[in-house]
């Protein structure tokens, strides 16, 4: 093992046994990505409006709603992945890039963890309004019936 | 080389601003309409109708930035959309010869400012 060029310091080690499935999980989620964004994106252009109650009613459907899960499932993966490169060519003290990627990971999970949960709450406060509005027209009914 | 920065500034400005922007609409949809009219007056502010006096001007300054952040990233979709294809393709092991290569690589920030014009176009006049 040499010291000299950048190959001689790692000619003689052996493969490093990782780096292949990091960039095929690159690859798979670019996939779902280009699926779901346009996805997105087709959304944004074909509803009426940006407005609370169009994409309310529009998320709280059943394939939109799991549409918008796996997207975030997606999105911060390869997000994730994308910035863990980053910080690998830029950050190249020991101690720093070991902080940087925790924060990464922090970020990265909790971020898709939240944003699942926003749309769990998008799909409930449609279902709650739903099931308030028949309980008043049941009463309203039964009220008129009497 | 301009194609693969533009991919990597694209990519992780999204990954920082636009991850950002998305969980703040989808926590504004989540908590109701007043927040949701909060998330608006900020990411997609009136600029006819902004102040200019007092404390009012930095607000006003925070809402030009902000529209500018949105369209920064409908660019940074398209362009790192068009770059990822590209890389697809690269992958592939196709697309090496130097005329298709360079062909490209001038072609897909070309598309991708061509394909942000006309989302804001069918947003704007359709």
């Amino acid at each position: 093992m040499g010291n000299g060029t950048s190959l001689g310091k790692v000619r003689g080690l052996g493969s490093s046994h990782e780096g292949a499935h990091h960039w095929l999980v690159q690859r798979f989620t670019a996939i779902g990505n280009v699926v779901l964004t346009i996805w997105l994106v087709a959304s944004i252009l074909m509803l009426p409006d940006m407005s609370y109650g169009t994409w309310s009613a529009y998320l709280s459907g059943a394939v939109p709603a799991t549409a918008m899960v796996l997207l975030i499932i997606c999105v911060f993966w390869h997000a994730h992945h994308g910035l863990q490169v980053l910080i690998e060519d830029y950050v190249h003290t020991a101690g720093n890039k070991f902080a940087t990627l925790a924060l990464l990971n922090l970020a990265a999970i909790g971020g898709a963890a939240a944003g699942i949960f926003f749309v769990v709450r998008i799909v409930m406060t449609a279902q709650g309004d739903a099931a308030a509005e028949g309980a008043l027209a049941e009463l309203q009914n039964s009220m008129g019936a009497r | 080389m301009l194609v693969s920065i533009l991919h990597r500034v694209s990519g992780d400005g999204m990954a920082v601003a636009g991850l950002a922007v998305l969980l703040w609409w989808l926590g504004a949809l989540a908590s109701g309409p007043e927040a949701y009219a909060t998330f608006q007056g900020w990411m997609w502010a009136d600029l006819s109708a902004l102040t200019w006096s007092g404390a009012e001007i930095f607000y006003s300054i925070i809402k030009i930035i902000l529209k500018i952040v949105v369209i920064g990233l409908s660019w940074a979709f398209f362009n790192h959309l068009c770059s990822g294809l590209r890389h697809f393709v690269l992958d592939l092991g196709a697309g090496y010869e130097l005329g298709a290569n360079k062909m490209w690589s001038i072609a897909s920030p070309i598309i991708a400012i061509l394909l942000t014009a006309g989302f804001w176009a069918a947003i704007l006049y359709l």
